[in-house]
């Protein structure tokens, strides 16, 4: 190989590789714009990626599996919904709990699936004409279905919380709550919404791993991702551009790390695996620095809102 | 009929008492229902993890075993959650502890016990702590969110442990298995009796009652509240709140890396990957379980050995261990959402008076 198809093929493998911090980092990024902080994306991941694993397997469909990953996804969210938005829980101690259960829950139902195939995994389809373009094509249009699906899905993102009227209330839902509630708009129905979503992509970030990028079972085989898809939020400043950004950043250092060692670097495997955690520290500290420790997250990020209390 | 929540002057302490038992209570029901969907006898599956934990001797002394790290890992975590620190990094500072601690034998195998494990000690605990530090600098300093911060050093430690155990500290002798080579007797902790019941329960014990007189009576337990409560009012009666995150989180990260030295000089002898199952996390739901109150982490790390150990027993039966973490895990959210009840009242607008609680 070429030095130059080697940095072709490292820049493709980020794009996989960022596909699924990008799902979970999306999910994460409306709960958080409707003003709950959910740190169970992790949990969330695992719940998907063998929910969705199961359901491929069983049916031999791997649409079902997305199907099923994005139930789980919503259906696990849904607890952490339940304690903060209702019960007006801890959000910090809730996703934690729901990043514990979700990898008991994934472990206690994945464990006769270690080591089985995916009937229909997703494949590489090169898309049209667009495949050929030189250096593009190879690095964003030769990958499968569920890549181009994000390629659709962060401009709609964008486009509905900044241009539309949902998209409105949405932020303001993170803002202030009370206007929302002012206005005549059930805040926390809303709120549910958002948590479900969430919890819907982080679930088809967890079933982009099971089923298409690995593609196969393994206990724990989210390694982090979801914690690095909650650090990415904070790194995109809540916009799905730069999220988008961002997990290619974070799929590029863990794409290096596995290519270094084709191109025989003899680091050992141990410290190379620890790039992405050690990247996502060192860029977390960089965008804190750069803005003197000031962020402009969503202001109600993490209160439980409470009627009695305007 | 609509339900309406109203706010109690102060917290009740009935309420306290009775949501945690509740919670496991329920949180066992639910899984229960999980289980028999998934084609298990849920309440047999729950004889056979209590019997297996609690029916023999073998059964009681793992049970120990297992909640020694998590008492351990629990005070460690309930320090800096006290402030409102979230060191979610405890299992990184077990495995820093635990790497510190191992160095010591594999250098110095001559040492004599009374040198040896103080030595040992030390060293457990300065590393667990500098391993929390960076997090608490970066927060100091930028603001930078802990929890992650913390989180991504546990990745990176277990991976520091794994390179030193599969690399330069394998044993020549160990025919190829990622094992360091065995401690030297000076270098284990002594155990009660034959059992494998060591003397990091009395580090735990200690470190109790430290605790409980720092929080009573010292004017630094005091200030730790202080700042847990309201930084601002802190920041009003003049206390410094950046010197004591970074005495928190070295403390607390130091008593995780006392948990990592008491597990390979105490059970397993040597250093090893896959070192802990995961007891820095376990220990955050411990924790919080126990309202961070250093006597109630005692129990509640008894409480979650049992889950354990009937984790491991109920492998026999085909079922897979993580249905303890997955019971865990379902507590936290029951304690989670009764805690509402110790700050509210339910109250039944239509019938007068009545509430329906206390």
């Amino acid at each position: 190989m070429t030095d130059q198809t080697i940095f072709i093929s490292i820049l493709a493998a980020a794009v996989t590789a960022g596909t699924p911090i990008l799902y979970a980092a999306l999910g994460e990024l409306v709960t958080e714009r409707a003003g709950i902080l959910n740190l169970g994306v992790e949990g969330i991941m695992l719940a998907g990626a063998v929910s969705g694993f199961i359901a491929a397997v069983t049916t031999g469909s791997s649409w079902w599996g997305l199907v099923a990953a994005m139930a789980a996804g919503g259906a696990v969210a849904l607890i952490h919904g339940v304690l903060c938005i209702s019960l007006r829980a801890n959000q910090v101690v809730s996703g934690l709990a729901l990043t514990l259960f979700g990898t008991g829950l994934s472990g206690y139902l994945g464990k006769s699936y270690i080591g089985m195939p995916v009937p229909h995994p997703f494949k590489v389809e090169p898309l049209g004409p667009l495949a050929n373009i030189p250096y593009l094509g190879p690095v964003f249009f030769q990958h499968d279905i569920l890549v181009y699906a994000s390629y659709l899905l962060v401009p709609a993102m964008a486009f509905f919380i900044y241009r539309t009227r949902p998209g409105l209330i949405l932020r303001a839902l993170g803002e202030n709550p009370a206007a929302v509630d002012a206005l005549g708009f059930k805040v926390f129905n809303l709120r549910y919404l958002y948590v479900i979503v969430g919890g819907m992509l982080g679930g088809l970030g967890g079933a982009y791993l099971s089923l298409a990028y690995a593609p196969s079972w393994l206990e724990n085989m989210t390694a982090g991702r979801g914690w690095i898809a909650v650090a990415l939020v904070i790194f995109a400043l809540w916009s799905p551009w730069r999220a988008m950004i961002g997990a290619y950043l974070f799929g590029g250092v863990d794409a290096l790390g596995f290519n270094l060692q084709i191109l025989g670097v003899t680091v050992p495997v141990f410290f190379l695996s620890m790039m992405p955690y050690l990247f996502t520290i060192l860029v977390l500290t960089l965008v804190m620095a750069r803005r003197g420790g000031r962020l402009t997250a969503p202001g109600a990020l993490g209160l439980p809102y409470n009627r009695e209390d305007r | 009929m609509p339900v309406k929540l109203e706010k109690r002057l102060a917290p009740s302490t009935a309420m306290s008492l009775a949501v945690p038992a509740v919670a496991v209570v329920l949180a066992l029901l639910f899984c229960a229902v999980f289980l028999s969907l998934t084609g298990r006898q849920p309440f047999e599956l729950y004889a056979a993890m209590l019997e297996g934990a609690l029916g023999s001797s073998y059964g009681l002394s793992e049970t120990a075993v297992k909640a020694i790290p998590l008492m351990l890992c629990g005070l460690g975590i309930s320090l800096a959650f006290r402030m409102q620190l979230w060191n979610i990094g405890a299992e990184g500072q077990l495995y820093l502890g635990a790497f510190a601690a191992t160095w010591v034998p594999l250098t110095f195998p001559n040492l004599p016990a009374i040198v040896m494990l103080p030595a040992m000690v030390i060293c457990g605990m300065a590393t667990g702590g500098l391993w929390a530090l960076g997090p608490a600098y970066l927060r100091v300093k930028w603001q930078v969110n802990e929890i992650i911060t913390t989180l991504m050093l546990n990745y990176v430690g277990i991976l520091w442990v794994n390179y030193f155990v599969y690399g330069p500290w394998r044993d020549p002798k160990g025919f190829n298995f990622p094992l360091t080579a065995e401690f030297p007797a000076a270098a284990l902790l002594p155990t009660l009796g034959s059992s494998r019941i060591h003397i990091g329960l009395l580090f735990a014990l200690i470190l109790v009652v430290l605790f409980i007189i720092i929080f009573r009576n010292s004017r630094w337990g005091y200030e730790i509240k202080v700042i847990g409560a309201s930084e601002r009012a802190a920041r009003y009666a003049g206390m410094d709140i950046k010197r004591n995150m970074y005495i928190v989180m070295l403390m607390s990260g130091a008593i995780c890396g006392l948990a990592g030295m008491a597990e390979v000089s105490g059970i397993a002898g040597r250093l090893q990957p896959g070192l802990s199952p995961g007891y820095g996390y376990t220990a955050i739901i411990v924790a919080w379980l126990a309202k961070l109150n250093p006597l109630a982490i005692v129990f509640v790390s008894v409480l979650f050995g049992v889950l354990q150990v009937g984790g491991y027993i109920v492998q026999t039966y085909g079922v897979p261990a993580s249905v303890a973490a997955m019971i865990q895990g379902a507590v936290l959210f029951f304690v989670l959402g009764g805690e509402i009840l110790t700050q509210y009242r339910i109250v039944f607008p239509g019938l007068k008076g009545v509430s329906a609680d206390d």
